[in-house]
């Protein structure tokens, strides 16, 4: 299965992958409407920063997931591989954010939890992925 | 006078309703233009420190940016430019020489855009290169003068190292110190898929590149740097740096800043040292003190490999050219008054040397009046920006051409002439590890593959509209060009007839 993964050696630390998430999943036409009105869309993919290392983190869509397991509610289930939130089911116990071992899982106002779907509601490849300029971001099959 | 202050050259133009504050602006530039200020939540920038190298326009998320040239200028002057003032008022405050990087980008006349291309009509048939054979190799070194077989059909006369080259096209000498190890890689890497040499430059090569030896052009410099039989052994051939077109005259200055670990490695020198090339070989005074240089290397590399010798383009560069064909080099190199560098003196820069279209006209044209052009190959380099100007250099006799700053801008060069500051914010020049990663050589080796293949796309194309359907048929061939707008005296340096005639 195609998975998003992340060489250290080339993140630049530069955002502009969380940028592209959170406008990827604002539903907006338009990048400047995503960021400049009321609302803003909490980005799937969260830059880790250090002195000489960066790195991008989003779900890695794990062959055996905690966090659906830990689901008490149903609402997190595996579809070919791909992770998925049922919004209309989750609770907000944020049971799978403790059980999440990459801290892959974030919230934000709302109740229901955020994370990667690997933008297939999208075409294309993730937008984290075509919105990377040093392609240290990639959307490839690994064995 | 104490007051030394420069209204900036550039002034940063932010979009505001464009703007989502990403902060992209901030983190990528390494001249620290950009700023976030919480206070007031805007974002802020320092015109006096931009250099308009685009790295933020390229970046931003939004095209919420653009810089623009200031409007605000001195009382107009033709004699006196604005440019010329702010030097003197800056030279006034520092007693210091000016320092430019890139090539000469002074308004001389380019005589590559004086020069039409012929094409065949009715009487000659064009080709289509998609359809028929097309031949772009050539190889670069000494001919054969006769060639005699024995009765199997064994070539029996003495032949020579040469070079093989896919495409007519190589690239520069660019050190490991002025450029990163990214760049490097991205260039070995690219000559490698394509057939082609790229050159170490005098910064020797680095321990990670002797795999690309097979594509690769070791350069024996002034500075020596770098230098040693397992390096001259590594090489495809081996360049002896005698001068370069953007600083002809002069050597080198490295600064100690960029000689950290792996480049005073690579150079052989302590750490932190300027590596200081000095401006002439101290044991090269006449043209049988190089004889004896270029017999060095050949006899250190068992006579394997053909020597180059490279020289910038300066007045008398036909005699001088006459004299290296004689003193045994296999290739001469002409570097012209255009080609790029990563630190020089710019009124050097700007004010010395000759173009690189007249040296090569005038070199190719003694070497073949002294019957002695077939001895040694002529390679130019100094300003090719397109396959036109290939088709044109190879027209007035060129064997094939090296390419520096094209190169770098398929690497995301924007020419804002700043490599001196070693700040480069697209990881090209400098040796800040931050700013090096920028460069991924996945992606730059890609982007010079795509460049030289479509130029030699472009090249076959121009040839089959002559009527040719080799490279060495278009070589010297001067009948398939004409000037325009050209003065008796350039026609005839040029050897070429005006449009028209």
């Amino acid at each position: 299965m195609k998975r998003v993964y992340v060489n250290e050696d080339w993140c630049l630390g530069c955002h502009l992958c969380e940028y592209h998430c959170s406008f990827a999943n604002s539903g907006k036409s338009d990048m400047v409407k995503a960021f400049n009105g009321n609302t803003k869309t909490t980005p799937r993919i969260v830059i880790e920063e250090g002195d000489d290392i960066n790195f991008a983190v989003q779900c890695r869509h794990c062959d055996e997931p905690l966090c659906v397991k830990g689901c008490i509610a149903g609402a997190l289930t595996v579809t070919d591989g791909v992770i998925t939130i049922d919004d209309t089911r989750c609770v907000g116990c944020y049971t799978c954010v403790l059980s999440c071992p990459f801290g892959c899982i974030v919230t934000d106002n709302e109740k229901v939890i955020k994370k990667c779907d690997l933008c297939i509601s999208r075409t294309g490849e993730p937008a984290c992925v075509k919105g990377c300029p040093n392609a240290a971001i990639v959307f490839e099959e690994r064995g | 006078m104490a007051i030394n202050y420069f209204y900036p050259d550039y002034e940063v133009v932010r979009n505001e309703k464009k703007c989502i504050k990403c902060k992209v602006c901030v983190r990528q530039c390494a001249n620290e233009v950009h700023t976030y200020d919480e206070e007031f939540d805007c974002m802020t920038a320092d015109d006096a420190s931009c250099v308009d190298c685009q790295r933020c326009v390229s970046l931003c998320p939004t095209r919420a940016l653009k810089i623009v040239e200031t409007d605000n200028i001195f009382k107009k002057n033709a004699n006196w430019s604005q440019a010329l003032i702010t030097d003197a008022y800056r030279q006034a405050g520092t007693g210091g020489v000016l320092l430019s990087s890139m090539g000469n980008p002074q308004p001389y006349p380019v005589y590559w855009d004086k020069m039409l291309i012929n094409a065949s009509q009715v009487t000659n048939p064009s080709i289509d290169p998609l359809r028929e054979p097309m031949e772009t190799q050539t190889f670069l070194g000494k001919k054969p003068r006769t060639i005699t077989f024995d009765k199997e059909g064994n070539i029996t006369s003495p032949t020579y190292p040469n070079l093989k080259l896919n495409i007519p096209i190589m690239f520069s000498a660019m050190s490991y110190g002025s450029i990163s190890k990214n760049a490097h890689e991205s260039l070995a890497r690219a000559a490698e898929q394509l057939g082609i040499y790229y050159n170490t430059g005098e910064g020797g090569l680095h321990q990670d590149f002797y795999k690309y030896g097979a594509n690769t052009i070791v350069q024996v410099a002034s500075g020596r740097f770098g230098v040693h039989k397992k390096y001259l052994e590594a090489g495809a051939a081996i360049e002896i740096k005698m001068g370069q077109g953007a600083k002809p005259g002069i050597g080198g200055h490295l600064p100690g800043t960029k000689v950290g670990e792996d480049v005073s490695r690579t150079r052989m020198i302590p750490r932190g040292t300027d590596a200081i090339s000095p401006a002439p070989h101290h044991d090269i005074y006449s043209i049988e003190d190089l004889r004896q240089l270029i017999y060095s290397l050949k006899e250190a590399t068992d006579y394997k490999k053909p020597v180059i010798v490279k020289i910038a383009a300066v007045h008398n560069v036909a005699a001088i050219a006459s004299g290296i064909a004689r003193s045994g080099a296999d290739i001469i190199a002409i570097d012209g008054y255009r080609g790029g560098t990563g630190a020089a003196p710019t009124r050097i820069r700007d004010n010395v040397g000759i173009p690189i279209e007249l040296a090569l006209a005038a070199v190719d044209q003694r070497l073949r009046d002294e019957g002695i052009r077939n001895d040694v190959s002529v390679v130019i380099g100094g300003s090719v920006r397109s396959s036109a100007d290939i088709v044109k250099a190879i027209a007035l006799g060129a064997d094939a051409v090296y390419i520096g700053s094209a190169a770098l801008l398929a690497l995301g060069c924007h020419l804002c002439r700043s490599c001196h500051g070693a700040k480069c914010n697209w990881g090209i020049a400098t040796q800040r590890p931050d700013l090096v990663k920028r460069l991924n050589p996945e992606i730059g080796y890609k982007r010079l593959v795509n460049l030289v293949h479509a130029w030699d796309h472009e090249v076959k194309e121009m040839m089959g509209g002559m009527g040719i359907n080799s490279i060495e048929s278009l070589r010297g061939n001067r009948l398939m060009l004409r000037g325009i707008g050209l003065t008796e005296k350039e026609l005839e340096i040029l050897g070429i007839s005006h449009a028209g005639e």
